[in-house]
């Protein structure tokens, strides 16, 4: 994905959300998945608009299917907010900008 | 370019056709009344993931193999995306919004999007085009959306990925119900469905395709009276409505696939609808009780409810609309 999005899978997931020190919240996507096209383009424009306070990494879970597991993601898209490295926020489904903001600026 | 005259002056702006909605109808009524050079104005809704949602329910669906033109199947979300993307070449102006009122008793329409409570509408519309199609039921038992997402799914092709070699449940008996299934079993180890009656409504060639799939199982005359688990699905409470007998099944997943409902909240009182709560539109064409309203897609049909029906009927109901506008300035 090109745009303001990072990405992260398996090998580089615990080094990129050990080492962040804003809030990363992470989009568990596939190519497959209508939802997770339609909260793409939202993705984008929050983290050009939260640039300083967050940051936002796209895993594929087609790529990365231990982290997916891991996470016990059963469903996508699946967005979880890691503050600290730890898990503070999970949004299961797609939702408007305005919920999804709703969401995660407690966090920031 | 649309004619618009933006709320600094505390009026909403009036276009000459709004159209609801972004399924195979409203994007094809959106393709051809931009043609027509009415700059259409399309509310495409707002992403969700247990109602509806740009896109349709296509965008929720796996291969679609019987959209003609398209010999080896096409992706539902990729299906969309091109018919998004040609009623935007032609200069549809498409808002990811979704109307929350209107008020049609008067000329231009009035549309809200947002707080509904609003005194002012957000749009006005000399002519509109209903196309919010129809949305998944789901079983309303309790806790199931707090199971959403945690074994519980409206959608196979975007959580399917994630049963693999594990035995999940898939309830309905309808073309949506079988299709899911045998794309279910791509993952799953076994697909269990389990249909309320003993016949499958699906088409000839859905059941046979169901028929002979080693890894499809079926439990007929059946129906799921409760979800179990503790934080996922670990199994459905099941009563056979012939013999009266419970049973459980245990699965990891279960898919629901029940039928729909047309998204027709918004127009009650409004708009002739019939007992189900489908639009009224007038015999061959899209024409509904309100002059200047034109219904197409799913939420006027509860009889056919396909891509290319939909598809068809936005274009009547475009062309339906182009007409009436140009009497009007006759």
């Amino acid at each position: 994905m090109a745009g303001p999005l990072g990405t992260v899978d398996d090998s580089t997931f615990d080094e990129e959300i050990g080492s962040a020190t804003a809030p990363v919240l992470v989009d568990f996507w596939a190519d497959w998945c209508g939802p997770c096209k339609l909260i793409a383009p939202i993705l984008e424009e929050i983290a050009e608009e939260q640039a300083d306070a967050l940051k936002i990494l796209k895993l594929n879970v087609d790529q990365a299917p231990s982290t997916a597991q891991r996470f016990g993601v059963m469903s996508i898209p699946t967005l979880i907010l890691f503050k600290d490295g730890e898990e503070a926020k999970r949004i299961v489904g797609a939702k408007p900008k305005g919920a999804l903001l709703n969401d995660i600026t407690p966090f920031l | 370019m649309p004619e618009t005259n933006q709320p600094e002056t505390g009026r909403p702006e009036t276009h000459n056709v709004v159209i609801l909605g972004s399924g195979p109808a409203g994007l094809t009524a959106a393709l051809y009344t931009a043609r027509a050079n009415l700059s259409p104005l399309l509310l495409e809704g707002e992403p969700s993931s247990t109602s509806d949602q740009p896109g349709g329910q296509l965008m929720i669906t796996t291969d679609v193999e019987n959209y003609p033109g398209f010999p080896d199947g096409v992706l539902g979300p990729e299906l969309m995306a091109d018919f998004r993307a040609q009623a935007h070449r032609f200069g549809t102006r498409i808002e990811t919004v979704k109307a929350t009122r209107v008020d049609l008793s008067e000329r231009p329409f009035k549309i809200w999007v947002g707080d509904p409570e609003t005194a002012e509408p957000t749009y006005e519309a000399k002519c509109l085009i209903v196309s919010t199609g129809a949305q998944s039921l789901m079983l309303g038992l309790e806790r199931e959306i707090e199971f959403v997402g945690r074994g519980l799914s409206t959608c196979a092709t975007c959580d399917g990925f994630f049963f693999r070699d594990q035995d999940i449940a898939v309830v309905g008996g309808g073309d949506s119900a079988i299709e899911e299934a045998a794309f279910l079993t791509r993952f799953a180890s076994k697909v269990t469905i389990i249909h309320r009656r003993g016949t499958l409504r699906a088409s000839k060639i859905m059941q046979q395709r169901a028929f002979e799939n080693p890894k499809i199982e079926f439990i007929w005359d059946t129906v799921v009276t409760e979800y179990l688990g503790d934080s996922a699905i670990g199994g459905l409470k099941l009563r056979n409505v012939k013999t009266d007998q419970s049973s459980e099944l245990a699965v990891t997943g279960v898919f629901i696939a029940i039928g729909h409902r047309p998204n027709t909240d918004i127009f009650k009182g409004q708009l002739e609808m019939k007992a189900n709560g489908y639009l009224v539109t007038e015999p061959d064409c899209s024409r509904t009780n309100i002059e200047g309203v034109f219904a197409c897609g799913d939420v006027q049909d509860d009889i056919y409810r396909q891509a290319v029906t939909a598809a068809g009927s936005g274009c009547m109901a475009a062309l339906d609309a182009e007409r009436w506008l140009e009497s009007q300035h006759s």
